[in-house]
This record gives structure tokens, C-alpha cells and sequence, in this order.
């Protein structure tokens, strides 16, 4: 059975007052986490295909086609671990 | 002159792709990378020296001793040290000042004394000192920092006293890459009869270090900041201090003797010389000797070269960057009171956005508090980017991060 561990390399908390949350996504499957992230969360803009800001019940995020992302006023771990199996799964 | 063009065929990591973008890594202030003389001599020791150091006759371990040794002596001439005495491997800056903090500190500091910590200091010569006043009972005053991140010296001054046991400063700041001037501050401190420990983990990898002309009776460094391996720094502490100090760890290595008293039943133990007094346990050998080929390194090239390098190179960035709209830049600008050190933000977006995009396209800088909290409390900022330079990085790195700092305000 496929489950987020099998998507994510690596949960940074970020250093700064903002705590923002970085996923990021194992290397070899970063095309297949982008395609699956793209269709369900809404994309409010992109740039080509370096950067998508979206949102997810109300969570915004920056998804980077670098594989990593970055998200915002997440609450806690079982929040952002909800947040990527909608998303991923 | 240096030729960084030359330099960069010496660092392997340097050849890298990143994202199919050629690696330019400015987060020197973090780590520096490694040349491939410092990779061999590594790998050398522990193909043909690997021993444990001191007290084995046989022709291995009196290598393995003879290199160790020399690492130290190659350190004490690097910062102008009377010997190895003074030298004392540790696992870095933060070991280091966590030394004194519990070698000297704890046994000289009682709750009448007082410390002075600059509010510019990276958490490592905070944290020590506020963990060590629950236990002494001891006061830290915080020397204050002007609006343009520099040293308020007059304050400093006014908050000295005959109470004050120990002034604790980092030479360059590693926020802002402000300079110091540490000679002044020892100083001040002797005057008062206090001692100076200076966090060097900024300015040794980046200045030439004259620890008797600075006069400090401690200095604190890095090696994994100055082309060595990570896992070995130093504490440089003068001789007559370190001799009255008690050791830091116990263990073998930094004994003489242990010898078993009938009549108490105790153990009485005499320590070893200095520098092995405060060198427990079996120590990072094959650091030492990484250490040592990444000093001969430097040395090489000059550090004075090595400074105006960083310094035009840092001159050039500022002025890029200031022609930018959306940029701002931290700390001062006049690159003679500074070091390649470049905080700044990009207006609307968090740090951290910065770092993302600039890593999407090969460029590898820091973002965060950069462990300086308090100072960016100061700049109320809610965390910064920072762009570091070392001996490697040319013009052509720097204008292509400035075509993708252009390329950040479309987002």
C-alpha cells in the first residue's frame, strides 16, 4: 500500500519567526508529487514551472519544481500529515 | 593576487549540477567546501597512518602522533600562537566556548560576578553563558548594537566594571559580517582585569590573525568554516590561563597519572600537559589532519589575498544588489568593516521563498535567523537571507544570483 512516507524525503520546520513547514518531496518522484499536488489543490498563479502558489483547504503553499514545498500557518504535524495524504494519495 | 578560477580546480564539489544548473554555493558562512588536497590528506592518514595517537610504541601510532602534533603547531603559527600549548582540538566553535564556559566558568564565576555577552553573538557564546548564570548565580549584561548592526563601543564601555569576569564577542558577526575590533575590546577588558573570549568563526577562515598583537585570551574557531573537515575546531587559550584552569572532560589521554590510594580508597589523578589536559578521549585524528592541510592551504594563497578577494567580491554584490528595487540589504555597507557576509530580503516574500527559488536554479544560500535571534529582534526582522563568499566564488557567480534575484520579483 502506498502511503506519504513513500513521497516525502524530508520535513524541514524552517528557522524564523514565520515557522513555516518544507516538504521535501523524494528526488525520483518529484514529477509524479507535482502532477498529483497540480490536481487537486488550487493553483492561484505559477510561474512556467518553477513555482505553483496554492492553496488546500485553506492552506496556502509554494510547490517548487525543484520537488520541495513550502507551507504556511500549518498547526501541527497530524494537520500537514492530513494535508499530504489528501493531496498525494 | 588570487585566481579563484585556478582555486575552483581544486574543489571537486564545485563540477556539480544542481537542478541541471551549475552549483554556485554562497552559504560559506555556514561551511566552506573542501579542496581536494584536504580530501586526500584524509584519505592518506587512513590509508597509511590510521593509529590511535600517544602512548604506543609501535610505528604506526608514532605517525598518527607526529601528524596530530603537527596539526597543532601548523594551527598555534597560523594565528601566531607561542606553540601547541595554546592549541586545543575540539569538535568546533561551539565545544569550544562551552570549554571556557565550564573549564574556566564554572569554577571562576560566582553570583557577584558579572559576564558581557554582545547582543550580535551567535546563540553558541549566548547560550553557554545563560546556562552556566542558573548554576553560578552569576549577572550577564548584553552590550548593545547600533542601528546598522555594528558594536556600540561607549555603551560596552559603560556597562564594564571591576564585577565584569569575562567579555565574550564574536570578532565578525555571522549575520551581518561586521568586524570587530577585538584588539580594543581585550583592551578595555584587561583594563578591568576582565578576560576576553572572541568566537572566531567568522574572521579566522577570512582574516589574518594575530592573536598576540589582539591580545584576547581566548579564540574560538571552526575548521569545517576554513576548508577543513567538520568535527575539529579550536580553542586558542593562553598558556598561564589554561595551566590554572580545571580540565573540561575527564577521560583518558588527558590524565598523567590515575593511581588507586589504599588508605582513602580514591583514585588521585595529575593531568596531562597542555594541550592534552583538555583533550579527552581518544581525539578526531584524521580532523586534526585535515585541519592542518587546509590551514597549509590558506596559507598558500596569502590570507590577506584571501581577504581583499572577499572584500571586492562583497563590494561587487552590494552594489548589484542594491540596484535592485526590491532588495534590502542589512548591516553596513563599507566592505573595510566587513566580511563577505550579505543579509538581506527580497520585499513580500520570506526568506525562505528566496533560498527555494535561488536552489532551483543551483544557487545554494542560507535562510532563517542564521542563529542570531536576538540580533534580529534588533533589525525586526522575522527571519533573513544570507549570501556568504569564500576564496571560490567570481564576479560570474554573483551576476548570475543577481539575474535571478531579478527573476524573484515576478513572484
Amino acid at each position: 500500500m502506498v502511503n506519504v512516507e513513500d513521497y516525502v524525503a524530508r520535513i524541514e520546520g524552517t528557522c524564523g519567526e514565520e515557522k513555516d513547514v518544507i516538504v521535501i518531496f523524494k528526488y525520483d518522484k518529484k514529477d509524479e508529487v507535482i502532477a498529483r499536488i497540480l490536481k487537486k489543490a488550487k493553483t492561484k498563479r505559477s510561474i512556467s514551472t518553477i513555482i505553483f502558489e496554492l492553496t488546500y483547504d485553506d492552506v496556502s503553499f509554494r510547490l517548487y519544481g525543484t520537488g520541495k514545498a513550502i507551507f504556511r500557518s500549518i498547526k501541527d504535524k497530524d494537520e500537514l500529515q492530513r494535508i499530504l495524504s489528501d493531496l498525494l494519495l | 593576487m588570487l585566481d579563484p578560477y585556478k582555486i575552483r580546480e581544486d574543489f571537486p564539489i564545485l563540477k556539480r549540477k544542481i537542478n541541471d544548473y551549475p552549483l554556485i554555493y554562497f552559504d560559506n558562512a555556514a561551511t566552506s567546501q573542501k579542496p581536494k588536497q584536504v580530501i586526500e590528506a584524509i584519505k592518506n592518514f587512513y590509508e597509511n597512518h590510521n593509529a590511535n595517537v600517544h602512548r604506543a610504541v609501535h610505528t604506526l601510532s608514532q605517525e598518527a602522533s607526529e601528524l596530530y602534533e603537527n596539526a597543532h603547531e601548523e594551527i598555534a603559527k597560523f594565528i601566531s600562537a607561542n606553540g601547541m600549548e595554546e592549541i586545543i582540538f575540539v569538535r568546533g566553535t561551539t565545544e569550544a566556548i562551552n570549554l571556557v564556559a565550564y573549564a574556566w566558568g564554572l569554577h571562576n564565576l560566582t553570583k557577584d560576578d558579572e559576564v558581557i555577552v554582545s547582543l550580535m553573538e551567535h546563540h553558541s557564546n549566548i547560550v553557554p553563558w545563560e546556562i552556566l548564570s542558573k548554576i553560578n548565580g552569576f549577572k550577564i549584561k548584553y552590550a548593545e548594537v547600533n542601528d546598522d548592526g555594528t558594536l556600540n563601543y561607549e555603551k560596552l564601555e559603560s556597562i564594564i566594571s571591576k564585577k565584569t569576569k569575562i567579555v565574550c564577542i564574536s570578532h565578525v558577526s555571522n549575520f551581518s559580517g561586521v568586524i570587530n575590533d577585538v584588539k580594543k575590546l581585550a583592551k578595555i577588558a584587561h583594563e578591568n582585569n576582565a578576560l576576553t573570549l572572541i568566537d572566531g568563526a567568522q574572521s579566522v577562515p577570512h582574516l589574518s590573525i594575530n592573536i598576540k598583537d589582539l591580545d584576547a585570551d581566548f579564540l574560538a574557531f571552526s575548521g569545517h568554516k576554513m576548508l577543513g573537515p567538520t568535527g575539529i575546531g579550536v580553542l586558542y587559550g593562553k598558556q598561564e590561563i589554561l595551566k590554572d584552569m580545571e580540565p573540561f572532560q575527564g577521560g583518558g589521554e588527558m590524565i598523567r597519572e590515575v593511581s588507586f590510594n589504599q588508605a582513602t580508597k580514591r583514585c588521585s589523578i595529575t593531568w596531562n600537559d597542555l594541550p592534552w589536559k583538555f583533550e579527552a578521549g581518544t581525539p578526531n585524528i584524521s580532523g586534526g589532519v585535515g585541519l592542518m592541510e587546509a590551514v597549509k592551504y590558506l596559507k598558500k594563497i596569502g590570507m590577506e589575498n584571501v581577504k581583499t578577494h572577499e572584500c571586492q567580491l562583497t563590494e561587487y554584490a552590494l552594489r548589484r544588489m542594491q540596484e535592485q528595487r526590491n532588495i534590502a540589504i542589512y548591516g553596513p555597507k563599507d566592505v573595510s568593516a566587513k566580511c563577505g557576509i550579505i543579509p538581506f530580503n527580497v520585499k513580500g516574500l520570506s526568506s525562505h521563498d528566496v533560498a527555494l527559488f535561488l536552489d532551483n536554479y543551483g544557487i545554494m544560500i542560507r535562510s532563517g535567523y542564521h542563529c542570531t535571534q536576538p540580533l534580529h529582534q534588533i533589525f525586526k526582522l522575522t527571519s533573513s537571507a544570507r549570501a556568504s563568499f569564500y576564496i571560490y566564488n567570481t564576479r560570474e557567480e554573483v551576476d548570475r544570483f543577481i539575474e535571478v534575484l531579478k527573476e524573484i520579483e515576478q513572484v
